[in-house]
């Protein structure tokens, strides 16, 4: 039976403020190859604590975390950003595009700490882009183009590299319902192709979308 | 991360903001344009400033005679030194602490309504004494051996004693008086190389001088050619004074080589401090910006430690960006540098003097203080943690 993409077992961070915050309490999740996952629920609640866990962006205070068969909990922190370039491709509420570079260069940005080569780098960043939908944007600046074209980028960046996750933190947050529909198109299509989804929203039309939904309830997870 | 990716980045990085970048090599173009200036015009200069204190003071030797109870060095020895190969010309002086302050006039009337009284220094002195102090009779003449044999009563005054005295002109052979004693004023003698203070004395021939306890010989001024000061100053005592050189003290002057040296190192330190200073203010500049940057750019770095970079690859991101703003000030600092060297000794018709190491030291030197400049920004870059520069 191959390894999950994500295997939370037991995994809790807690802040050492006075008194000491238990954002996640215990949290199991199990998303497998192809999985399309929404994280759903309140502010407040702990999402953007569980997508740091899960982004390998903090550590967890205690548990265990297998990402792609790999337990991260014990990683040293350069272990961990090479296994958070390699494996995961993030998609941002705000886009992230670095404004003075083209469409193509910030695309071409994922694979320069690591993933892949340098030869055939541009091939592979037209072809993402493709698959987005956005080769005629290839030369533009972000600061021309739509929010959803903004975001097609985005995805496009994080797809570079073929990840294992894909994960998306509020994707439509700065969209029109429009630009909304086009990107959830585009994440059916990504999951048609294999890709392993996780999105973390507040957004009912984003999470209905999803293969499965999964609520956090002040740091507790419970799949609906 | 690949090298040229790293340098691509850093490329970019700049020049995402064109005008700050501009700015920001601002302060090390300064700082290398003055110390590549600096150091240009004080060799530059240096080499005019040695080139004449080559040609004055490298052939100046004076021979002090002390006080003996017989004299050690005759008026008449003299001539034993300008026969000496390399010696130019030579003269005996005398000088006495009474003849040091006397009062001397130009009228035995006794006005009231004018101060016709100076004190003025009297000294003794051979014929030669206006080659020996490179000076120029502009009245008159000097006395000769004649003058100095017939022990006849007359004087030659330095310009500004002339001028004391309102002497101009000497057809009418005006006379001055020290003391009682009349003397025949007979020339003027200006434009002093050595012993400027003669300008403001009375000279008078050896056999005269007696009157004022100028009898024995205090000092020989001796000009050489160049390069033979040296040897001059070994040969000149035995050829005054057989026997009692050893009594004679030499004032020659340093080695050329070691007073070339000497000269351009004080001129060169003095500059070097004013660079080094300006060359700080531009690192202070670098560094101020480019924390200004890192804190502007944390969003960004957010990204890329999302994207994969370990903190040592943001760190070299932002050194490499600093160390190209150093290295392009540097670059344009050694050239402006240059150029200003160059127009300034075109309008001053000096030679340039420019080290050629120049040219590679200085924009390294650039690029170092860049380096060292976006040290403690990129440690801070380097140290963010990504979850909070995402936030």
């Amino acid at each position: 039976m191959p390894e999950p993409v994500i295997l939370l077992d037991d995994l809790t961070k807690e802040f050492p403020t006075d008194p000491p915050v238990r954002a996640l309490s215990a949290v199991n999740l199990r998303v497998e190859r192809s999985d399309y996952v929404a994280i759903v629920g309140p502010s407040g609640s702990g999402k953007s604590t569980l997508l740091n866990m899960l982004g390998l962006l903090d550590r967890p205070t205690s548990g265990s975390y297998r990402l792609d068969g790999i337990e991260t909990t014990m990683l040293k922190d350069s272990a961990r950003t090479t296994v958070r370039g390699s494996r995961i491709g993030f998609v941002f509420q705000s886009f992230h595009l670095l404004p003075h570079r083209s469409v193509l260069e910030n695309v071409m940005l994922a694979e320069v700490y690591g993933r892949g080569s340098r030869k055939g780098r541009r091939e592979r960043a037209l072809r993402a882009l493709e698959r987005v939908r956005l080769s005629h944007r290839v030369e533009f600046l972000p600061g021309r183009m739509s929010g959803g074209e903004r975001q097609r980028a985005a995805i496009a960046r994080a797809l570079m590299g073929e990840p294992a996750l894909l994960l998306c933190d509020e994707p439509t947050g700065n969209l029109d319902s429009r630009n909304t529909h086009a990107v959830l198109d585009l994440f059916g299509e990504l999951r048609a192709q294999g890709m392993t989804i996780v999105v973390i929203t507040h957004e009912n039309e984003v999470s209905e979308r999803a293969a499965r939904r999964v609520r956090i309830t002040d740091g507790t997870l419970a799949e609906e | 991360m690949h090298p040229r990716d790293l340098l691509n980045e850093a490329m970019a990085g700049l020049l995402a903001r064109p005008v700050r970048s501009v700015l920001t090599t601002l302060g090390t173009v300064l700082g290398i344009t003055t110390l590549v200036v600096t150091l240009g015009v004080a060799a530059t200069a240096g080499n005019q400033i040695v080139g004449r204190f080559d040609e004055l003071t490298a052939t100046s030797v004076t021979v002090e005679v002390p006080e003996n109870p017989f004299p050690l060095v005759d008026w008449a020895d003299v001539g034993r030194v300008t026969r000496l190969r390399g010696v130019v010309s030579a003269a005996a002086l005398a000088e006495s602490d009474q003849s040091a302050n006397l009062s001397v006039r130009s009228n035995d009337m006794v006005d009231p309504t004018r101060v016709t009284d100076q004190t003025l220094t009297v000294v003794a002195s051979g014929p030669g004494l206006p080659a020996a102090v490179k000076g120029r009779m502009v009245e008159g003449r000097y006395f000769d051996a004649g003058h100095i044999a017939r022990g006849d009563k007359v004087v030659v005054l330095g310009r500004h004693a002339a001028d004391m005295l309102g002497i101009t002109r000497l057809e009418r052979a005006p006379a001055v008086f020290i003391g009682t004693q009349a003397y025949t004023v007979i020339g003027v003698l200006d434009d002093l190389k050595r012993e400027k203070s003669l300008a403001s004395a009375v000279m008078l021939p050896p056999a005269v001088g007696r009157r004022y306890g100028l009898s024995t010989v205090t000092r020989v001024l001796v000009n050489t050619g160049l390069g033979a000061a040296e040897l001059i100053a070994e040969q000149a005592p035995a050829a005054l004074s057989p026997g009692n050189e050893a009594l004679l003290q030499v004032i020659s002057p340093s080695s050329p080589t070691r007073a070339r040296d000497a000269v351009e190192g004080d001129v060169n330190a003095l500059f070097l401090i004013l660079g080094l200073v300006s060359l700080v203010v531009g690192a202070v500049g670098i560094a101020n910006v480019t924390l200004v940057t890192v804190m502007e750019r944390i969003a960004e770095i957010g990204l890329r430690r999302a994207l994969g970079a370990a903190r040592r690859h943001i760190a070299a991101q932002f050194l490499l960006e600093s160390t190209l703003t150093g290295l392009t000030g540097g670059i344009v600092g050694a050239s402006v540098g240059i150029v200003v060297v160059v127009a300034v000794c075109a309008a001053k018709q000096w030679t340039p003097v420019l080290d050629v190491r120049l040219a590679v030291m200085a924009p390294a030197a650039g690029a170092v203080v860049g380096l060292l400049a976006g040290l403690y920004p990129a440690l801070r870059a380097a140290r963010m943690e990504p979850v909070n520069a995402l936030r």
